[in-house]
């Protein structure tokens, strides 16, 4: 094990995406999940997408504040394109069948105790280990 | 303005908000370093739990608030909440979360942290995202017409 000594960037990074998806159930009432924010963007409902689109330019906007002061903060994958755009792909399709990734299931779904999100997270982290072992470890 | 105009405009404002100040968490958190997470996914080999403390600090937060929030009527700009209430755990669930944990695994990103990236402008983040967006378009599409 290599506790790297960023946890406390971890752990305020965090803790600004709990306060986000505070803002979001406090104010609109709504679950801050990525992928579904996403997907109602791109399969939209009538008259529901217009908040989906300032959060996602709202979550451009955080990062390039970030960027602005470290850029370090951001890397690209040590992958090759085609494996990027595989791992687009079963993100895409595994987020809308699973309803949920990290933030609706991991974040959201757990703080109010859901099993469904408890079982999504505990599953999508083994199979993500798995993965990551298969394909030769970090770097 | 009328108390529906009002209501509008502010979930609008909150929703650009929430998402700025989750931006900004994502990229201070380490989740925009995909071989970071893939070190943290690593648990056989050198594994780095420190971004355990990311869904760690997310779930303290929100899980106080949650709990809070939720004892109110209603949202400050809506008129109710809008909270998923499924209890039961189905294949679909579970093949789901699987397929995204590969695709987690491979790319090193969740959905949240391969917008956010695109900031980078690297091709393989821009082909993560255009991949996923279209796959979730697709996935939506087959369901809708089933």
């Amino acid at each position: 094990m290599h506790l790297s000594p960023d946890w406390i960037r971890a752990a305020i990074g965090g803790a600004l995406i709990g306060i986000s998806a505070t803002l979001m159930l406090a104010f609109n009432g709504r679950v801050t999940g990525i992928s579904g924010i996403v997907g109602g963007v791109v399969h939209p409902s009538p008259g529901d997408v217009a908040w989906r689109a300032l959060f996602l330019v709202g979550l451009v906007l955080g990062g390039l504040a970030v960027y602005a002061v470290t850029p370090a903060a951001f890397a690209a994958p040590a992958v090759k394109l085609g494996t990027a755009a595989l791992a687009g792909v079963f993100v895409g399709v595994g987020t809308r069948l699973g309803n949920g990734c990290t933030s609706g299931h991991g974040v959201c779904g757990l703080s109010r105790f859901s099993v469904r999100s408890l079982v999504a997270t505990l599953t999508f982290i083994t199979t993500g280990a798995v993965t990551v072992a298969l394909t030769g470890g970090a770097r | 303005m009328s108390d529906a105009e009002r209501n509008h405009r502010g979930q609008l404002a909150v929703s650009l908000a929430s998402g700025a100040v989750f931006g900004v968490g994502l990229a201070v958190s380490g989740m925009t370093r995909p071989e970071k997470v893939r070190g943290f996914l690593d648990f056989l080999g050198r594994w780095d739990p420190s971004l355990a403390f990311v869904m760690g600090g997310a779930v303290l937060v929100h899980t106080v608030a949650f709990w809070r929030i939720t004892k109110r009527r209603s949202p400050v700009f809506a008129s109710r909440f809008g909270i998923p209430t499924r209890r039961d755990i189905d294949a679909r669930l579970v093949v789901g979360a699987a397929l995204f944990g590969i695709g987690w695994g491979l790319g090193g990103f969740c959905p949240g942290p391969g917008v956010t990236s695109l900031v980078g402008g690297a091709p393989p983040v821009v082909a993560f995202v255009l991949a996923m967006v279209a796959s979730l378009a697709v996935t939506a599409r087959i369901e809708s017409a089933r």
